[in-house]
């Protein structure tokens, strides 16, 4: 038997962050592959390319398993294609809790664009993370945005109801229904039905199509603020291209209104705080349980936590008050 | 975060059962994997783009259409163009005997045949993998 053909070791042969913004697919990937495993290059990746984020549209796509998601991606970077738009897309599919392994199964729909060069598709586990994105997608985004596209699609796990992690993510959110999933109490319900920019009923030639738009109007009306912007609910039959162009349309009104009333910046603004304090966040987090693992004091205090000497209120305290002196 | 061992479990050509794929997705998804299925009937180039993209550690394939001695070597050959030398490439399905020594001239690094407990190919992988 020969040996298996294993040559050069993993990133040592080129800059990842120089090549991403090379254009070198391939140094985008192995980019994606180092921010999810946050290994040690990563932080170092993302200094280096966050300079170049910032110009990439992000749209989110979500909604519940089987309600068309990948194929509607797939119809619309499509569309987006022929407009000379280049095309990221992020698919996340859910990760076992049990195994921790995962079936990535969105390329699956989106086979017809793997070899446009303009179009570049990853897939990802929630790797334990539960509001429907990895807990590196963001930053997944900023690559690929650093990279040059023009439109990242962000499409979520199939989502039940309160899986709202894309609303930080994207920005402008697209939540995807079909017809024959419950009463009109579901749609009133708090959750995904309250973070869509545009609604889009999929599968619109099946029964009930209709009777789902007007629920999803009759809760949009129901909204006590007037807003500026009501979300649009637009029906398409996904797998035979039908009223994606429209739904497009809808896209970039929504996009061109946050743009032009000053809520882009204002989201984009929220997102960089967010993001600067779940870095400072986890970071002290896993400074501070690394250093009590390290010498062994967890153990002490577990044992006289067991033994009703003190309570894991009052060790924090403790540790807090010493640690950030 | 630890590293996960990526997979693409890909069925080239044009015979149209993927049950063989499905169970051996299935079990590497059980280990522990990150497995990227891209469906049936996929040509060469869309194998070896994938497995591009999505950075995997590891590309089987699988194809019981008689096929093999041309799609294998082509993906081989397509994979290491892209400049993923590290990527380890396995095959499945029915193959005979005599076709494996040149198949594994021609890069793919181990050929599995029914009767395999899913298992081997689970713990092939766990080694052979560049970590």
């Amino acid at each position: 038997m020969l040996p298996p053909v294993l040559c050069f070791e993993r990133g040592r042969d080129m800059d990842i962050a120089e090549e991403v913004l090379n254009g070198n697919r391939l140094a985008l990937s192995r980019a994606i592959t180092s921010i999810e495993n946050e290994d040690e290059k990563s932080t170092e990746i993302m200094k280096r390319l966050y300079p170049h984020t910032g110009h990439a549209f992000v749209l989110g796509v979500t909604g519940p398993p089987g309600a068309g998601k990948s194929t509607l991606t797939d119809k619309m970077a499509r569309e987006y294609r022929k407009r000379g738009m280049t095309v990221g897309i992020i698919a996340i599919d859910p990760t076992s809790p049990f195994s921790g392994g995962a079936i990535l199964g969105d390329r699956i729909r989106m086979n017809g664009l793997t070899l446009d060069e303009g179009v570049f598709i990853r897939s990802m586990g929630t790797r334990g993370s539960l509001g429907g994105l990895s807990h590196k997608t963001a930053d997944a985004v900023k690559a690929m945005d650093a990279f040059g596209k023009d439109i990242i699609f962000v499409e979520t796990v199939g989502v039940g109801q309160s899986e709202v992690d894309i609303v930080k993510a994207a920005d402008t959110t697209m939540v995807v229904l079909i017809p024959g999933m419950g009463d009109d109490i579901q749609a009133i319900k708090a959750g995904i039905l309250e973070i869509g920019d545009v609604f889009t009923v999929n599968k619109a030639d099946h029964d009930g199509a209709d009777k789902l738009v007007r629920e999803i109007n009759m809760m949009l009306d129901l909204d006590g603020v007037m807003k500026d912007w009501r979300p649009p609910v637009e029906k398409v039959i996904a797998n035979q291209n039908i009223g994606v162009k429209e739904l497009i349309a809808q896209i970039e009104k929504h996009y061109d209104y946050i743009k032009s009333n000053g809520i882009l910046a204002e989201r984009r603004t929220k997102r960089t705080k967010d993001e600067i304090l779940d870095i400072l966040g986890s970071r002290i987090g896993s400074y501070i349980t690394q250093k009590i693992v390290d010498d062994g004091r967890l153990d002490d205090y577990v044992e006289q936590i067991k033994a009703r000497k003190t309570d894991p209120y009052t060790v924090v305290g403790n540790v807090l008050d010493e640690m950030l002196k | 975060m630890e590293k996960k061992i990526r997979v693409l479990v890909a069925k080239p050509g044009l015979d149209g059962h993927d049950r063989g794929a499905k169970v051996i997705a299935r079990a590497l998804r059980d280990a522990g994997f990150e497995v990227v299925y891209t469906g049936l009937r996929q040509t060469p180039e869309q194998i070896a783009e994938a497995a591009l993209q999505e950075d995997v550690d590891c590309v089987a394939m699988s194809i019981l259409s008689g096929a093999h001695p041309h799609l294998f070597p082509a993906v081989v050959n397509l994979v290491r163009e892209k400049g993923m030398n590290d990527v380890l490439i396995i095959g499945g399905g029915v193959i005979p005997e005599t076709d494996i020594p040149a198949l594994k001239e021609a890069g793919v690094s181990e050929i599995f045949t029914p009767g395999t407990k899913t298992s081997d190919v689970v713990d092939y992988i766990k080694e052979h993998v560049k970590k």
